[in-house]
């Protein structure tokens, strides 16, 4: 085999990962609207009244942040079916990314929370506020700055990580290059294409998410810009 | 079968599969964290060609994922003339990808020193790779443990998807044990706890007491 780039397969393969990239945007979108969720029950978890119960979620999360994504989309893939819950690769893969970046969006909220000052919630307390008012009408407009980074960025690692879920034959960018090379025996655009898809789109999302970014400061009255 | 007997059972595969992990993590972390020493310099190179050169590298390493570059290798590479073996096909991809995201992390570090440490450095007319290796770099290294130990962790995981290439590291151990008896709560669950330890019991601990006893090297007492 030599190197010989050919420019008509490539035209012919790029509508399919074209295709095949929706999906992976669809996959990263779910995935990580859902894991927006999980993280608030990780955090919850953490600040109960129940010193146990807060251990316990804290090392759930520091397991779930030290495993590899890999082995837990087999886990809930294949671990599913014996206590006779049967899951789509979709709906697996779906949960694994939800739970896995959960974990990691629960340290962002956490790290968020410790930014406001001890006297915006003794504040509240004095106001008698209630604990939803607190945190909608308080807490919550004051923790979002400064965790937008954290979580801009653990969208971007979200869709990098979504080709983990070809090995649970979820039909996205890889999986549709590898099902185009073993048809074809052609490797090279596939891949290529594929790698070059997820770089423009992760700048693309990169670039979005800076301007949403900025608009939430602006919209929160928190543009203080380091620069 | 109960658990005790599912590991005493496949213990011979599981226990090669956690050295060919550990061999392969070891050398690619030594080599990537050298090669993220050398992309940060290069990044922050005067020469406008070196250092454009060296953060479209990072760039583009960052912007794909590191499944992608493991396949493209795997694959693309023998098209060049190059075959290498599976396990260096691994290691290659891993130091690879180290070198780029450990760079902007040690260039970090590296900003996150004072300026009145440099502006000291030049009215002492020090030598600028003098400045590095006296001043700057020892504050920088110890910024550094702490981070350098997470993405290692990140690393460790990341180190998984060689199986997918077939490097018989623990993961591919176990999936081929999942395979053929069919167990999946035990083998995964086993890959799970071996990863969990290997971070939890040996990494966090051992780049904890690194940036100790760093510190006490400089005479900073925490």
């Amino acid at each position: 085999m030599t190197f010989d780039w050919q420019w008509d397969y490539t035209f012919q393969i790029l509508p399919v990962l074209l295709g095949a990239a929706v999906n992976t945007v669809i996959a990263t979108v779910v995935g990580y609207t859902l894991a927006l969720i999980i993280g608030v029950f990780f955090l919850v978890g953490q600040r109960t009244p129940y010193r146990i119960l807060n251990r316990a979620v804290r090392e759930i999360v520091e397991f779930i942040r030290t495993t590899p994504l890999l082995a837990q989309v087999f886990f809930v893939f294949y671990v599913a079916p014996d206590y006779g819950i049967l899951l789509s690769p979709w709906t697996s893969g779906m949960i694994a990314l939800g739970v896995h970046y959960g974990a990691y969006l629960s340290e962002v909220y956490r790290g968020a929370l410790y930014t406001i000052p001890r006297q915006q919630w003794e504040a509240c307390r004095a106001l008698n506020l209630s604990a939803t008012r607190t945190y909608v009408g308080v807490i919550l407009p004051q923790a979002l700055p400064p965790s937008m980074p954290g979580i801009n960025n653990y969208f971007v690692g979200c869709f990098k990580d979504t080709p983990i879920l070809a090995t649970i034959t979820v039909y996205e960018l890889l999986n549709a290059a590898n099902v185009l090379g073993q048809t074809t025996y052609r490797f090279l655009e596939p891949y290529t294409l594929a790698g070059l898809l997820f770089l423009t789109l992760s700048l693309i999302s990169a670039a979005i998410l800076k301007i949403v970014d900025r608009r939430i400061r602006r919209a929160l009255g928190a543009d203080i810009y380091k620069e | 079968m109960s658990y005790i007997q599912f590991l005493s059972a496949h213990s011979s595969f599981i226990l090669t599969g956690i050295l060919v992990t550990l061999k392969i993590y070891s050398i690619s972390m030594v080599l990537g964290t050298i090669g993220a020493f050398v992309i940060a310099f290069l990044c922050m190179s005067r020469n406008p060609v070196i250092s454009g050169l060296a953060i479209a590298y990072v760039e583009v390493i960052r912007g794909t994922p590191l499944l992608i570059q493991l396949f493209w290798l795997f694959y693309v590479l023998p098209l060049f003339g190059v075959y290498l073996q599976d396990n260096f096909t691994g290691v290659l991809a891993l130091v690879a990808s180290l070198s780029a995201w450990g760079s902007v992390v040690i260039r970090g570090a590296i900003d996150s020193i004072p300026r009145g440490q440099w502006e000291a450095c030049v009215a002492l007319n020090l030598h600028p790779i003098r400045r590095m290796q006296r001043i700057i770099l020892p504050q920088a290294i110890l910024v550094l443990f702490p981070m350098w130990g997470n993405l290692l962790v990140e690393y460790l995981k990341h180190s998984s998807l060689i199986s997918l290439i077939g490097i018989t590291d623990v993961m591919y151990q176990l999936k081929t044990i999942q395979y053929n008896t069919f167990k999946s709560a035990e083998s995964f669950g086993t890959a799970l706890l071996i990863y969990y330890s290997i971070s939890r019991f040996c990494l966090t601990p051992v780049f904890r007491q690194l940036e100790k006893s760093w510190a006490r090297h400089l005479g900073i007492v925490q």
